[in-house]
This record gives C-alpha cells, sequence and structure tokens, in this order.
C-alpha cells in the first residue's frame, strides 16, 4: 500500500485534514467579521484620535512654517555669537510676510513660551519694521529694541526650529529645557504640576484604601447573610451604584456645606462650636469623601462575587481543628478572598486616578486633580498640545495598571452587578 | 446570623462591633442619596433644613421647585431632557447592535487574537473620560460632527459598548452550543438560529447591556463638556452647569426624579439577573 491510499479522505475526494482547516478557517473569518463592525468603528473614532493626541503632543511644526527662511539659514549658526546679517536678512523677511498675514501676534505667544520678553520686543519690531530700509537689517533690528542684540533671544528663536518637541511633557513634569539645552527644574514656587501628580496619587491610593476597609466587612456581611436579607442590603450598594454621578456629588456638596447637616451635627454633639464650623468642602476632605462613597460599589461588588463562592464549611473546619476565629479568618478566608481584594483594588484606583466631575465640583483649588488640569488646558488657556502630553501621560499610568490588572485577574472576569 | 449559645464574651462584644461597623458603612453608602428627597420639597430657597421643615410644619414644604422645574421661566429642563432621552435611545440601540454582534464572534471558540481583540473593546471603559473625551472631541471637530446630536450619540456608543459587550459574553459563556447546531442539522439557516434560538436565551444579557449603555449615556458629563453646543444640552450638562454656578433646590427636584428612575433601573437589571442565572441553571 502507498501513502496516498492511507490518508482520510472525505465523500468528496479531498483529504480529511485539509477539509477540516478550510472548515475552521471559514469560522475565523465568520467569528471574525462579527467582531469587525465594532472593532473598525472604534478603531477609527476612538484608538486613531488618542495616537492623533500624541502627535499633537509633539507637533511643533507651526513655527518651523512661519519661519523657514530663519531656520534655514540658521542652521550653520553655532548659537555662540549674535547671528550673521543674513540670518538677520531671513528673519526680517519671514517676519514681514506673518505681519503682513496677521500671523504675528501667535508668534509673539509661541516664542513667550520659549522666553519672556518676545511679545513686548516682536511688537515694537512690527512698528518699526514699515520703515526699514534695504539692506543692513542685523544694525536696523538691533536698534529697535536691546533684546535684539542679546544672543540668548536668538538661541531660544533656534531651539523651536524641530518641528518635534517634546517640551510638553518636560512641563509636565515640572521640566524644562534651559538655554544651555540641560534639561532642569522649573524655580520651585512654579512646580505646580508634581504637586497635582502627587496629589492624584495620593487621593486615588487613599480613596483605594478608604474603600477597601469600609467595602470588606459589608461584602462578607452580604455574602454570609441568608438571601433574604442580603437581597435587601444589597440594595443600598445597587442604588448609589444605578444613580447619577451628578446626583450623588449634588448630596454631598448639601451635606459637607458649611451649614450642612454633617457639620450641624458635630455642633449638636459639642464636637465644634457654632461659629466655629470647619471647612468640609471646595478641599481635599470633600473630594475625599465624596469620591469614596461613590466608589465604594465597585469594591463591594467584586469583592461580593469572590466571597459568595467560598464555602463556610471551610471556616468550621478550621475552628473544629482548634484555630481561633481570628486565626481561623486570617489562614482560610482571608487568602481565598485575594482575587476579590485584586479585583476591586485595581478597579477602583483606575477609576480614581482619572476622575473628573466630583474633583471639580467639591474639589476647590486644594482638591482638584490631574485630570481637571487638562480639562483648564482644554477649555480655558487652549494649549491643546499641552492637555494632550498630559493626558497621554495619565493614560500610561492607567494602562500599567490596567496590564496588571488583565494578568492578576483576567478582563475576561469583570463582572458588573 | 444569630451567634451559637457557647460563644465566648470577647466574639460577641466583636460580632456586634463588626455589625455596627456595616450598619454605619451602609448608612454611608444609602444616606446621602436621602438627604436631595426631602429637601427638594422646601417651600424655601435654601439647601438647608428649615425651622419649619424640622417640626414637619405642613406649610414648610411644598411642589414649587418641581413646578420650577416643569414650568419655569427659561426652563432648560424641557429641551435637555428631551435630548437626553434622544441621545440616550440612539446610543443604547447602537451599542446594542454593534456590542452584541462582537460579543457573538468573540464567544467563537474559532476566534483569533481573542485577548488582544477583547482588551480594544474594553478599553473606552478603562480609559479615563477625561481622555477620552479629549480624544472623541478631537475626532469629531475634525469630521464637523461637534456640536451635534450625531456626535454625541457615537461618541456614547463608544462608551456604551464595552457594558454590552461584557454582559453579553458573560451569558454566552454558559451558553451550549449545541442547541444551534442542533437548529442547524433540523434544516434552519443562520439568522432564523440566531432569531428563533440563539437571541431568547441570550435576551437577559442583552437587555441589561442595554441598561448599563442608557445609563451609562443618560449620566455622562464628561464628553459632552467637550461636544455639546447650546442646541445639545443634556440633563447632566444642566446640573453640571446648576452645581458649578448656583445650586438651586430646582436641581435636587430634578434630582430626585433621577433617583426615582435609578430605582426603577436598578429593579430591572436585578429582574434579568435573577432571570437569567434561572435560564442557565445557576441555582442560589
Amino acid at each position: 500500500m502507498n501513502n496516498e491510499t492511507q490518508k482520510i479522505l472525505t465523500t468528496d475526494g479531498i483529504p480529511l485534514e485539509e477539509s477540516l482547516k478550510k472548515a475552521e478557517k471559514k469560522n475565523k473569518i465568520k467569528a471574525f467579521l462579527l467582531v469587525a463592525p465594532l472593532l473598525l468603528f472604534l478603531i477609527i473614532t476612538y484608538i486613531f484620535p488618542i495616537g492623533e493626541m500624541f502627535f499633537r503632543s509633539v507637533d511643533d511644526s507651526m513655527i518651523t512654517k512661519w519661519l523657514p527662511k530663519t531656520f534655514k539659514t540658521m542652521e550653520k549658526w553655532d548659537g555662540k555669537e549674535l547671528p550673521e546679517e543674513k540670518v538677520f536678512e531671513a528673519f526680517y523677511q519671514d517676519y514681514k510676510i506673518l505681519v503682513e498675514e496677521k500671523e504675528h501676534g501667535k508668534l509673539a505667544t509661541q516664542l513667550n513660551y520659549e522666553k519672556n520678553g518676545f511679545k513686548s520686543i516682536l511688537k515694537k519690531l512690527a512698528r518699526k519694521m514699515k520703515k526699514f530700509e534695504e539692506g543692513n537689517y542685523k544694525e536696523q533690528i538691533m536698534a529697535v529694541h536691546k533684546r535684539w542684540t542679546q544672543v540668548e533671544y536668538w538661541r531660544a528663536i533656534k531651539r523651536r526650529a524641530p518641528a518635534y518637541t517634546y517640551s510638553k511633557y518636560l512641563k509636565g513634569i515640572d521640566m524644562y529645557e534651559n538655554e544651555d539645552g540641560k534639561i532642569v527644574q522649573v524655580p520651585e514656587d512654579r512646580r505646580i504640576h508634581k504637586i497635582l501628580w502627587m496629589r492624584t496619587l495620593n487621593i486615588a491610593l487613599g480613596v483605594t484604601i478608604l474603600c477597601f476597609f469600609m467595602a470588606y466587612p459589608i461584602a462578607h456581611l452580604l455574602a454570609i447573610l441568608p438571601m433574604k436579607y442580603s437581597n435587601l442590603l444589597m440594595i443600598c450598594v445597587l442604588l448609589p451604584f444605578w444613580t447619577s454621578l451628578l446626583v450623588r456629588t449634588a448630596s454631598w456638596m448639601i451635606l459637607l456645606q458649611q451649614q450642612g447637616i454633617v457639620n450641624d451635627f458635630f455642633v449638636l454633639t459639642g464636637l465644634v462650636t457654632d461659629d466655629n464650623r470647619p471647612e468640609m468642602m471646595y478641599n481635599k476632605t470633600g473630594t475625599f469623601i465624596a469620591m469614596t462613597q461613590i466608589l465604594l460599589p465597585f469594591m463591594v461588588l467584586p469583592l461580593y462575587s469572590v466571597m459568595k463562592t467560598i464555602s463556610p464549611s471551610l471556616m468550621r473546619a478550621g475552628k473544629s481543628l482548634g484555630a481561633s476565629p481570628m486565626i481561623a479568618f486570617f489562614k482560610i478566608y482571608f487568602p481565598l478572598t485575594i482575587p476579590g481584594i485584586g479585583a476591586g483594588c485595581l478597579l477602583v484606583f483606575i477609576l480614581a486616578i482619572g476622575y473628573y466631575i466630583t474633583p471639580a465640583l467639591v474639589g476647590g483649588a486644594s482638591g482638584s486633580l490631574i485630570s481637571n488640569q487638562i480639562a483648564f488646558h482644554m477649555k480655558s488657556t487652549l494649549d491643546w498640545s499641552f492637555a494632550s502630553a498630559m493626558g497621554l501621560m495619565l493614560l500610561t499610568g492607567v494602562l500599567v495598571v490596567y496590564w496588571i490588572y488583565n494578568k492578576l485577574v483576567g478582563i475576561d472576569n469583570i463582572k458588573l452587578g | 446570623m444569630a451567634l451559637p449559645k457557647y460563644t465566648e464574651t470577647h466574639y460577641r462584644i466583636w460580632h456586634y462591633i463588626y455589625l455596627t461597623i456595616c450598619a454605619f458603612v451602609f448608612l454611608f453608602l444609602i444616606a446621602p442619596l436621602f438627604v436631595i428627597f426631602p429637601l427638594s420639597f422646601n417651600a424655601e430657597e435654601f439647601l438647608v433644613f428649615s425651622d419649619g421643615m424640622k417640626r414637619l410644619d405642613p406649610d414648610a414644604f411644598s411642589l414649587r421647585w418641581y413646578h420650577d422645574m416643569i414650568y419655569g421661566t427659561k426652563n432648560p429642563w424641557g429641551l435637555a431632557a428631551k435630548n437626553s432621552f434622544i441621545i440616550a435611545i440612539f446610543a443604547t440601540l447602537g451599542s446594542v447592535l454593534l456590542g452584541t454582534l462582537a460579543a457573538l464572534g468573540l464567544s467563537s471558540r474559532y476566534m483569533p487574537y481573542k485577548g488582544l481583540i477583547m482588551a480594544t473593546l474594553i478599553s473606552p471603559m478603562i480609559v479615563p473620560l477625561i481622555i477620552s473625551g479629549v480624544a472623541i472631541f478631537f475626532f469629531m471637530a475634525k469630521v464637523g460632527l461637534a456640536a451635534t446630536h450625531t456626535g454625541i450619540i457615537l461618541a456614547h456608543i463608544i462608551l456604551g459598548t464595552p457594558f454590552v459587550v461584557i454582559t453579553v459574553t458573560a451569558t454566552l459563556s454558559g451558553f451550549d452550543h449545541s442547541v444551534t447546531r442542533a437548529a442547524a442539522s433540523l434544516g434552519s439557516n443562520p439568522i432564523n438560529t440566531f432569531m428563533k434560538i440563539t437571541l431568547p436565551l441570550i435576551l437577559p444579557g442583552v437587555i441589561s447591556g442595554a441598561l448599563f449603555a442608557f445609563v451609562t449615556s443618560f449620566d455622562e458629563v464628561v464628553v459632552v463638556l467637550f461636544l455639546a453646543g447650546l442646541d445639545n444640552t443634556t440633563i447632566p450638562i444642566q446640573m453640571w452647569t446648576g452645581l458649578r454656578e448656583q445650586l438651586s433646590p430646582t436641581i435636587l427636584a430634578v434630582a430626585t426624579c433621577l433617583i426615582i428612575m435609578s430605582t426603577l433601573v436598578l429593579v430591572s437589571a436585578e429582574f434579568l439577573r435573577r432571570r437569567s442565572e434561572r435560564l442557565r441553571g445557576i441555582k442560589n
């Protein structure tokens, strides 16, 4: 017998192996086609725009486009002494076009980010330039203002030559590239972002820990109570879970205000005097309290779903073998709940670190977080590239936590309600 | 929960301390919601319990803020409610359609790159809303859909689909695929099988995903803040503006209505969850 006849054939005469492979491929395509619409939709409307945020955050081509000749002539300039006449001439020509197109104000703003003092001398230059004579632009420009004779200002222009920059990322961690090209910290009184990052991390961690210590006992109680009682108590967890975030924040604003119920209670019990009511809103305390209550259900639900599966007979067995309830709890029960703890803590942490609404409403100045800063730059200063840079830094942090979550718990194990 | 008779005293004490802690946590969770309810009937303009309310004087209570909510002079709430419902309904339909299809594909054992694709599909739920807001705003501004209903609906479909994908894949995980094969062997075409066999069985998961998508859209404010123009104002936007500018009791009247709505959602979600567990043969 030869090999040909040994192969199992289907009724069509095709080898079975091939036929199965074909069927599998068909099934694969079928499965993929079902996922494709959503995947495509998300990639176009969501994943690409996030990628675009990256380009926006490093893009610096605007100035490159505004001063093409200047940067070309500057290529050979070593930056030690004042540039030659032809750089001045190129700058004059570039700037003249910008003034004619009324774009020179934007250039002033951009260069002022790089070095303070550009705004006024560029304005003055635009005014005086109309009377410039042909030739010897170096002297004419230098005569406009004494800052034009200082080499630092020309170096500042040269620094903006590359079309890409990582300066926005440096700014996000309170660093900048100084005139010598070294990366240094900004002066101490202007280090606002480092404080914000630390505060965000601090509040996210604090809220996670608080949530854990509050959720663990009640999840345990819900898991061991008979169904008819636990269902009733479960409403206390699920009703806030389904209620609008803004409604819950509003209720905290009412409770925590100076004439609010919590303060009334403090006065009534004699903890504080009536004219000495503590400020609990528009600061960090308010953010802490409100965020803990709002995120608590996200800790209770994963804990509960794990605790529900732990058989009570395990604890009984431990106790019957002589373990005290305390030891039985820490040696038997607690280790079994660790998957739930991991899921709950990471979920709460991920949600807390990017929180926006609650800190914006009850946080005030000392309780605002990194997302509030992002929103501020998107809406008020319109520095979208900086907002993108900050957003991506935050996103990187979240993705790292998400990756750990995926490794520990598995993304398929997320449960809702 | 009753303790056995032989329990030692200090464990008995510890047990009661434990129950007290639990009671406080439950109070902490639920009590803030109940502050809103009585204050929305306040006859006065302040957001504190007036002396009359503490004495339960009937004159201290009124429906004026509910009246203001419906017939108020400028009345932004009517338009906001209309927009919110339109946006939420279309966003839910879109999320359910795309999400269910994707979940069906993901549950197939032939699906390639399952982990990577699942992670991508769930990502809008994990990425902080502020970043989603910025990214979606850039996209919508580029294609000219900023400040339109369509733009907001598409944004909410992005945010709502992960919930549908998760709930439907969860339902499908207990799904016995031999029933669809049985249908096929009896001559049913795939579409017929889906409508007659698969869909009725996964329906609880689909509806509970739809509820999540609806609530997400109805409550969403961060992304809408970036996208909405004056004509696209929604209930959360109005609440946000109100809470930032001046806290008026009208907001509390709206909030009370929202709490009632969320209670209804909770009841239906619970009902669906139990029905789904019964159908899949999970017993409590």
